[in-house]
């Protein structure tokens, strides 16, 4: 992991670094000399390795992730980051709080009400939803219940507007882009839910135990959902952990603070530690997440174990 | 039940076979049924996936024949942002380009006066509003009178935002000018309308919309000789403002520039003007984006954009994924673990940053299509190879791959001939669901401005969104077609991909992941 890591960030410092190095079109000449002395303080015309050097040693040592230039002049780049990670979290949880339980229902009566008119009708739901992009209900959410109904607000509070992250008037402002977030995550777990649910209610097992004499409902619950269970947690598990990287396009839709509209900024203003930092933490995060699913089945069903595959 | 079973058979019909001969004899049972069609047959019961495929074709015909129908030719920004437009104040409701809008009695006044001067082709400037004919097209249709809390009269109308552009002050040769005369004489329409003198009464002097009498004081009422303001009514008359000469008539041009190259300056009716220009009247079917562009012909160019992006990348998935995932999956041991752990570590860089880096760095030297593309392969095909991979070891342990070798086949006939053929069917599915995904990343990546493809001719959908993302709640048409061809396109590509794979491989049959 921590060499697939390391890659992608020697990936990532090269391609920034070999970029064409001279102030932008248009600055003044006293401008350009502070731009290139800052550089050259910055450690800018060493050697390519010196200065890679140099910036792993800073993270290692001081946890020294560089600069901010252009989103907000001379923070530390891990200081925004992490300032920018509470909306993004918020937001993503209170989706996933809804999306959690209504996909795994949903994917639970379709599956038990197989090939009737109910099972019809959510696949048919669900595969347009699981296919039309995000952005897409978000802005229908906005026409309709901002634009036509007004019930909900078009973008989200500032947090001084809402006095808190956590106070209802920021839940107020969150509706829109929590449902346009959750529903695609319904879609996706509601159709592999269903997926693996008939898989398990078809198996032998269920034959036996109805054969013991168990009701439908008991062995649905018991024997079948438990089974079903196993790929569907490590999902849910590792969807946790994606909430830290949010969504880039429902965040600039909404304007939301978070970090993927950070990254989103940190491209547009080019602003390159920012956005070293910000690759770097989606990297982490998706190995992460890839970690922890693989360790988290061991622990759901005992039966696999680690090493083996 | 008798006639069938083995004791049953008539003894006649039982003969000894020839044993020199067995492999030629006809059964009567070899009805040979092909892979493909096979593979067709069931394709064919699926209604779904028909129906997806159908689309498919239909937006692919779109996109390739709207090119040879856009009679714009230039762009027009005077027509930027138009709802689609069949005919006016049709019977078809969301193809008039009309716009409902709230308006005071004064902005009603000044909407009529649009239709009212083009009306007034002799610049006698004494049209009322039941001269309106249908000529000069109607450019309002007053839906109800609303009242708000000051019970102020207000009016909810229904406006035609191609009549609306209305008159535009513009500069021609004299060759032009001489043009435009005789082109209206044959056409027998008017282009050319007076010009406004630039007094009192004239509250814009750039606005050749303004061609009555107004009160520059009193809010640009319009007034009468009097100075009275005149109130809306069935019988309105308003009294013109224009530009005349010594003897009263109305004139047409001022003259600037040097004697021997002449520069008038005329206000013209656009919406002729126009017709003039580009031989048809402003009709557009989808009306027209952000920038004044024919929104068929942008969409259209969109479609084929996502479209060429998304089949190069899937083909081009296809060829490293297949020969990487044989590889892997023939050879098996060290090439095999020293090219998983290749390709574990690249499916681990995210796509975002990846289309990002190549972006801003490689953009400037291959182009940006180029190097999107570049982005979507670099981790596009390991998907492919992993699934080409465990094909691979499925079949090569089995009997018949064995005895190909036991008769002495090359490694690369196994792989080609006895091997591959049985893998394709997956190979091409997987190939065949990336298309969506790659339109879906496009789209988003170009939505965010993280890619740039707008230019004068081309466009892709993620950018017609991005353009419209700030405006579109005032014109829905801008966000609503192009999110229809996005979600309809991947709505398709998913149902076509899912039938494909449930033909092809009737043994994955209703997995849906």
């Amino acid at each position: 992991m921590f060499f697939t890591l390391f890659i992608i960030v020697t990936l990532c410092f090269t391609l920034i670094r070999a970029l064409p190095s001279s102030p932008p079109e248009g600055t003044s000449v006293a401008q350009s000399q502070i731009i290139l002395e800052r550089w050259d303080a910055l450690g800018y015309n060493q050697p390519l390795l010196v200065q890679f050097g140099i910036y792993l040693k800073n993270i290692v040592t001081k946890l020294d992730f560089g600069t901010s230039w252009k989103i907000s002049k001379t923070r530390p780049a891990l200081d925004i980051l992490i300032e920018r990670l509470p909306p993004t979290i918020i937001v993503n949880s209170y989706a996933l709080m809804l999306s959690i339980p209504l996909g795994i229902l949903l994917g639970i009566w379709a599956a038990i009400r197989k090939n009737k008119w109910q099972d019809h009708l959510i696949s048919t739901v669900v595969m347009f939803f699981v296919s039309v992009p995000s952005y897409i209900y978000a802005f229908l959410l906005q026409y309709f219940l901002f634009f036509k109904l007004g019930w909900f607000e078009q973008t989200i509070y500032s947090l001084s507007d809402a006095g808190g992250w956590f106070t209802g008037k920021m839940l107020y402002s969150m509706t829109l882009p929590v449902l346009a977030l959750s529903f695609g995550q319904i879609a996706g777990l509601c159709r592999f839910t269903r997926a693996e649910l008939t898989e398990a209610l078809t198996s032998d097992y269920m034959l036996l135990a109805r054969a013991k004499g168990l009701s439908y409902s008991q062995a649905t619950t018991r024997h079948a959902l438990k089974n079903a269970m196993v790929p569907i947690l490590p999902m849910i598990i590792s969807s946790f952990i994606g909430i830290l990287g949010g969504s880039l396009v429902i965040e600039s839709i909404f304007s939301i603070p978070g970090v993927g509209q950070l990254y989103v900024q940190s491209v547009q203003q080019r602003d390159y530690d920012v956005f070293m930092l910000n690759s770097i933490f989606y990297t982490l995060t998706g190995l992460l997440a890839g970690i922890i699913v693989d360790i988290s089945y061991g622990f759901i069903d005992p039966r696999i174990r680690m090493g083996e595959k | 039940m008798e006639k069938n079973s083995v004791s049953n058979i008539p003894k006649e019909l039982l003969q000894p076979a020839d044993g020199n001969n067995v492999s030629g004899t006809n059964f009567g049972t070899e009805h040979h049924v092909g892979y493909l069609r096979d593979a067709w047959s069931r394709f064919r019961k699926n209604k779904a996936s028909i129906l997806a495929t159908v689309i498919i074709a239909l937006i692919v015909i779109f996109a390739l024949i709207i090119p040879l129908f856009s009679t714009q030719r230039s762009l027009d920004s005077y027509y930027a942002k138009k709802g689609p437009y069949i005919a006016s104040q049709s019977s078809i409701p969301l193809f008039d380009g009309g716009q409902t809008r709230t308006f005071n009695s004064r902005g009603l006044i000044h909407a009529y006066s649009i239709a009212l001067g083009a009306c007034d082709t002799t610049g006698s400037g004494n049209a009322r509003i039941s001269d309106i004919t249908s000529d000069c097209r109607t450019v309002i249709t007053p839906i109800e009178k609303v009242l708000d809390s000051r019970q102020n009269g207000k009016y909810k109308a229904k406006i035609d935002t191609y009549a609306e552009v209305g008159f535009v002050y513009m500069q021609i040769s004299k060759a032009e000018y001489e043009n435009i005369r005789k082109w209206e004489q044959e056409n027998s329409a008017t282009i050319l309308f007076p010009l406004i003198a630039n007094n009192e009464y004239n509250p814009n002097p750039n606005d050749a919309n303004y061609w009555y009498m107004a009160d520059t004081t009193a809010k640009n009422s319009p007034i009468d000789i009097n100075g009275n303001i005149i109130k809306l009514s069935q019988n309105m008359r308003l009294y013109d403002n224009y530009l005349r000469d010594l003897d009263g008539n109305a004139v047409y041009f001022t003259q600037s520039g040097s004697s021997d190259n002449p520069s008038y300056k005329v206000r013209v009716l656009y919406k002729n003007y126009y017709t003039y220009i580009n031989g048809t009247p402003p009709r557009y079917i989808l009306g027209t984006d952000s920038q004044g562009y024919d929104m068929a012909r942008r969409l259209s160019e969109g479609i084929r954009l996502s479209l060429a992006l998304a089949l190069s990348v899937s083909l081009i998935n296809l060829i490293i994924g297949a020969i990487y995932g044989a590889i892997e999956g023939y050879y098996g041991g060290i090439p095999d673990l020293v090219l998983e752990r290749i390709s574990d570590i690249l499916s681990c860089v995210p796509f975002i940053v990846v289309a990002t880096l190549f972006q801003i760095h490689l953009s400037d030297k291959v182009g940006k299509i180029p190097s999107l593309l570049f982005a979507f392969v670099l981790t596009g095909w390991i998907s492919i190879a992993s699934r080409v991979r465990t094909q691979f070891y499925r079949f090569k342990t089995q009997e018949y791959v064995m005895s190909a070798r036991t008769l002495g086949a090359s490694d690369k006939r196994i792989i080609l001939k006895h091997i591959f053929p049985n893998a394709l069917g997956t190979i091409v599915t997987s190939s065949v669901l990336i298309i969506p995904t790659v339109i879906l990343n496009e789209s988003m990546l170009s939505f965010l401005g993280i890619v740039s493809l707008g230019s004068s001719d081309t466009t892709s959908l993620g950018t017609l969104l991005s353009e419209a993302s700030n405006i579109w709640t005032s014109y829905p048409h801008l966000m609503i077609l192009p999110a229809l061809v996005i979600s309809l396109l991947m709505i398709c590509f998913n149902l076509f991909g899912n039938g494909l794979r449930d033909a092809l491989n009737p043994s994955l049959r209703g997995i849906d992941s």
